[in-house]
Formats: structure tokens, sequence, C-alpha cells
């Protein structure tokens, strides 16, 4: 076996899909450690947001592989069978459930029986209780959490549904342009939070704020036209001429 | 459980489940032991008509459990109300026996009609109440079970959900309208003379009925109020606002779709079989895609995803139908479609939710 592959988190080979004779995703490979935290970068198109549908199980790869934790196949499985797993997935567009209370939000994402029969009959246990006071407390929610999270502003929204995914206590968390639309405070506010919780989980994070890549001070990845086109530390990236070329501009 | 009941009872619940068992009382005793020279009876063809309407609620309970909470749009909740009634007639039909006009001891007049010399498997053991019960609640269970688990692990959702269960119900209309189907056909299944040993014409027959009806709306109400408070409801109610987000959280949305599907054609079976004793017929038009359509009018008016509401809802309109129809007959459909429109423009959550603002409004006011 690779030795790239037992230490992985999450291993991608190959990975090549299409559609309508789009190629989306181009022989796109790429290896995340367990616990670590890294970026990925692009141009529009470049196949960021095809990468996260790939390995959360919304799309299924033409051809390659897609490998969790070492040794667990995904492009077999389902959303809810992935999410169970261990991968939580952050949207583009902020996506809680307005209509319910913050606390409610992280109550439905604590990790614990997901089936419908357990859902009807079964009793929620006072640890769930106690993770969402903490998860509260990590996304600084704490006074919001009788609110209706539809009343919440957009950034709160972006806390709200990286802390359900927290609650959730994946090994990988997917993270797709989470200070999209935020403030300055907040953007530097979720560098701290998305630096803080990698090493117990691995973060994928999706941006294009470059000073937000920055403050993460970790791997960088950059994709075009659905392949690898430079990987490394920012500033190694950032100086890389192609990258100048397709994405940073001169 | 009892804790479980008073916390999540409010008022608005409560005073429907006792209005409910206190119509079950009060109407049969003003029908029954009223003479029918005083002010105060209530003549056995009312007793009826409003059972129809509280059956009619009950399909709207129902439908509301599945649209209002989970936001499946079914056009074809008909199909099962349609279903749980031709169980029933079936068993009435039975009960007939030789009492029929070809006097048949088990074949009912339209089969010695169409020269059939057997019974149809389709109609075995319908002669047993038991058998009739468990039929009205198991075939709507199967037939939503099987749509519901290629519809929705396929993803149908939307518009496109909703046509697929129009098809569904007109499908079963084709069917059932052809003779060798052996459900009567065009004229579907009437005439019945006695249920359980009762004669189904007798006033105290149909007092029972109203008042079972009653209670089954009383009941299926407090089932559909306690799934939707419940976390499962709570789960549905996240499918219906952001389902992939559901999904992603590792929910399997198919399956909790199917189940409350299930449960919802199984409230609407019983609901047919409870109407088809007291309007005395069923056939094929009860599976045609307007009369689904017109449930789902029921539940918008008054007020999605509330319960109380599509009962109310239902009632209303079908009070409002049986004055239209009587006395400007030909103004009826303009009146429904009138009504649709206006409630969408100007109360979109119905008059059960639009009320539940303004009483929101007015204790907001109070306390500031």
């Amino acid at each position: 076996m690779n030795l790239d592959l037992t230490d992985s988190i999450l291993y991608v080979d190959a990975v090549s899909v299409s559609f309508d004779g789009f190629k989306a995703l181009n022989d796109l490979s790429f290896v995340v450690g367990r616990g670590e935290l890294r970026a990925i970068i692009g141009p529009n198109g470049a196949g960021k947001t095809t990468m996260m549908d790939i390995v959360t199980g919304k799309t299924r790869p033409d051809n390659g592989m897609v490998i969790f934790d070492g040794s667990i196949d995904l492009t077999t499985r389902d959303e809810s069978a992935i999410a169970a797993l261990g991968i939580g997935r952050k949207f583009q567009k902020p996506t809680v459930f307005e209509g319910q209370t913050v606390e409610d939000n992280l109550l439905l994402a604590v990790e614990g029986p997901r089936s419908a029969w357990s859902s009807l009959f079964g009793w929620r246990s006072r640890v769930t209780v106690d993770q969402v006071l903490e998860t509260l407390s990590t996304i600084r929610l704490g006074d919001l959490k009788h609110r209706l999270a539809g009343s919440l502003s957009h950034g709160q929204k972006q806390w709200l549904e990286i802390g359900m995914l927290l609650a959730q206590n994946p090994k990988l968390l997917l993270v797709d342009e989470p200070v999209a639309g935020m403030t300055d405070a907040e953007t530097e506010e979720t560098a701290r939070l998305l630096t803080s919780i990698a090493g117990e989980h691995a973060v994928v994070v999706v941006e294009h704020d470059m000073s937000f890549v920055r403050a993460l001070q970790c791997k960088v990845t950059c994709l075009h036209e659905g392949s690898v086109l430079a990987e490394g530390s920012i500033d190694a990236v950032s100086a890389n001429d192609r990258v100048i070329d397709v994405y940073l501009g001169r | 459980m009892i804790t479980f009941f008073i916390r999540h009872f409010d008022r608005t619940a409560i005073g429907f489940v006792t209005t409910l068992l206190l119509i079950a009382v009060v109407v049969p005793l003003l029908n029954l032991a009223v003479p029918e020279s005083s002010a105060f009876h209530i003549p056995t063809y009312l007793v009826s008509l409003w059972g129809k309407y509280l059956a009619y609620a009950l399909l709207a309970l129902a439908l509301d459990l599945v649209w209002g909470y989970c936001g499946i749009l079914s056009l074809g909740h008909g199909a099962f109300f349609a279903l749980g009634g031709y169980a029933m007639g079936m068993y009435l039909m039975r009960q007939i026996g030789a009492r029929g006009v070809y006097a048949d001891p088990v074949l009912p007049d339209f089969m010695v009609f169409l020269n059939w010399k057997e019974l149809p498997i389709t109609w075995y053991f319908f002669d047993h109440i038991g058998y009739t019960l468990l039929m009205i609640v198991l075939v709507p269970s199967v037939i939503a079970f099987v749509f519901g688990w290629f519809a929705f692990r396929s993803r149908v959702t939307g518009v496109y959900l909703s046509i697929i269960t129009q098809s569904l119900t007109y499908a079963l209309l084709l069917a059932f309208f052809r003779n060798d189907m052996g459900f009567g056909g065009n004229n579907g299944l009437t005439d019945f003379k006695y249920i359980i040993g009762f004669p189904v014409q007798a006033a105290s027959t149909r007092a029972t009925l109203f008042a079972l009806t009653a209670l089954f709306l009383a009941l299926g109400f407090l089932l559909a109020r306690a799934m939707v408070v419940s976390r499962f409801g709570q789960i549905l109610a996240s499918i219906r606002d952001a389902e992939s987000r559901t999904r992603f959280l590792g929910y399997r949305v198919e399956h909790y779709k199917v189940l409350v599907f299930v449960v919802s054609a199984a409230m609407a079976g019983i609901a047919g079989a409870l109407y088809v004793p007291q309007v005395g017929i069923i056939n094929p038009s009860e599976f045609s895609p307007s009369n689904s359509i017109e449930a789902v009018i029921w539940v918008a008016v008054g007020g999605r995803g509330t319960l109380v509401g599509a009962a109310i809802g239902a009632v209303l309109v079908n009070f409002a139908k049986t004055w239209l129809t009587g006395s400007f007959p030909e103004l009826w459909l303009y009146g429904l479609g009138a009504l649709f429109i206006l409630v969408t423009l100007f109360l979109p959550k119905g008059i059960v939710g639009s009320l539940a603002v303004v009483v929101q409004r007015m204790k907001g006011g109070s306390a500031a």
C-alpha cells in the first residue's frame, strides 16, 4: 500500500468527471493528512465545488478513486452514508434551518442516531445538550441560542453552519467559501476558528479571499481546469508563474 | 406520555379535540333523543352530510401532514381516500348477500349481471369486518410505500412529484373504470344494506357513523400532532426548508418522506372508509384528479401546516360547496377558483395561520 494512503484522511486519485462533454475534473489527485488544514484556491470553474460534490457523494466520478480514512471507498456511497462516516460539508451559500432556533439547529446536527424510528421514539441524552453548549461557545452564538436562525446576520449564519459541522464531530470538514460576505473582523475571527479546530479534525477550505488564505497559514492547493496546478506553502504557490497567469494576475 | 401531551398541546389543540368529542355526543343525541317536532332536532340527512364533512376533514389533515410539514405537495391524495373507500364498499357489498336483486348469496349483483360465476380473489375475505379494517389501512399504505419508495429514492421533488401523484390517481381512475378489474366499473359499488349487521339507512347507524368519524378525526389529529411536535417532526420541517442540508447532516431523507407519506395515506384510507357508508356509494370518480386538487384547496384555505386549519378548511369549503351548488349550481366552480386565488393572495397562511399571527401580535402588544 501507498504510504500516503495509510496516513491520509482523504485520498483523491486520478478523478475525472464530465458534464455534457465539459470536463469539470480532469485526472485530479491530491492527499489530505489526518488533522490537516488545507486551503484550495483556483479560478471559477476550476472544479472546486465539483471536487466537494464528489467527496460528499452528491456526484459520482466517471473514473478515479476517492478513499476516506485510509480504507473507505467513497465513490459507492450516498450523502447520508458519507456524512455518517464523519465528513461534514458547509455549502457556499450558508444553509441553516431558518425556521428553527440556533439551539435546535445544533441539536439536529449533533452526532447520534439518525433513523426515522429513533426520531419518533428516542430520547435525547444529556451528553448531547452539553455538546451543544460547547459548540455554542466555540462559535460564539451562546447569547443567541433562542433566536430563529433565519434572523441571524449573514456572518452569523456562516458560523452557525460551521458549528453544525463541528457538532457532527466529523473527521473531515469541507468548508466552501466560509468568509464570503463577511466583514474584515468576522473574516479574521473565522480564520482563527478554523485554525483552532484543525488538528482535532481535518479541514479543507475552498476560498477566494487570499488574505484569509494567508491567515490560515497552511498548505495551499491551486486547481485549474479540473486538476492541480500547484501545491505548497502560500508563498510558493503565489510565486508560481502559472498560478499568477491563470488566477492571481500580474 | 401524559406529560408529553400536557407539554405539547396548546389551547387550540385541546379546544379542537374537546369540540370534536362534544359534537360526537351532542349531534347524535339531538338526532335520536330529541323529537322531530322540536326546533333542536337534527334530521338524519344532516347528520350524514356533516359526517361526510368530517371524513373530508380527516383527508385534509392527512394531506396537511405531508404538505404542510414535509413540503410534499400531493395532488393525488384522493387516491388513498378512494382506496380506503373501496375496501369498505366491498365489505358493504358482501354484507348485502342474498338480499340483492339477483339474490346470489355470494356474488354482488354487478358480477351476476356480468355473468361471472366465481368471486374474484380480490374479493375474498371481504365478508369479514376484521379483514376489511385491515385492508382499509393496508392497501393505501402499501401503494403509498411502493410509490414513495421509488419517487423519494429517485429524489423526485416539487412540481415533478405533484405531477406523478396526479398521474397515480388518474391511472387508478382509468383502472377502476374497467369492468374486468372487478370493482363495479363505471357504476362503482352502491345499494348498501347492512354494516356489521346494522341497517345502513337507520338513523341510529347514521348517528353512530357520525360519532365514529368525529372520533377518528380526533384520533388522527392526536397522532399527527404527536408526530409533528416530536424530533421526527422537527426533521420533517428541516427537510421541507433545506433538504440537502438535512441530507448532508446524515439523515436519510427518503426514509422520513416514505414514513410520513405512508402514515398520511393510511389516514386518508380511513377517511374514505368512513365516508362511503355515509354517502352510500363509491365509484371511480372519487379517483378523479380534481377531487385531490380540491383537497389541497381546503388545506390552503384553512392554513397549511396547522393541522387544525386543514380540518376547518375542509368543513368550511364543503359547507360553502353544499350551499352554492344548491342555490347557484353554475357558480360553484367559479367560487372555488376565486376562493383559492383570494386565499393565496391575501391569506397565504390560511384562516388559522393568519389568526395565529393576529393573536401573537396582540399578545406582543399587551406585553410591550
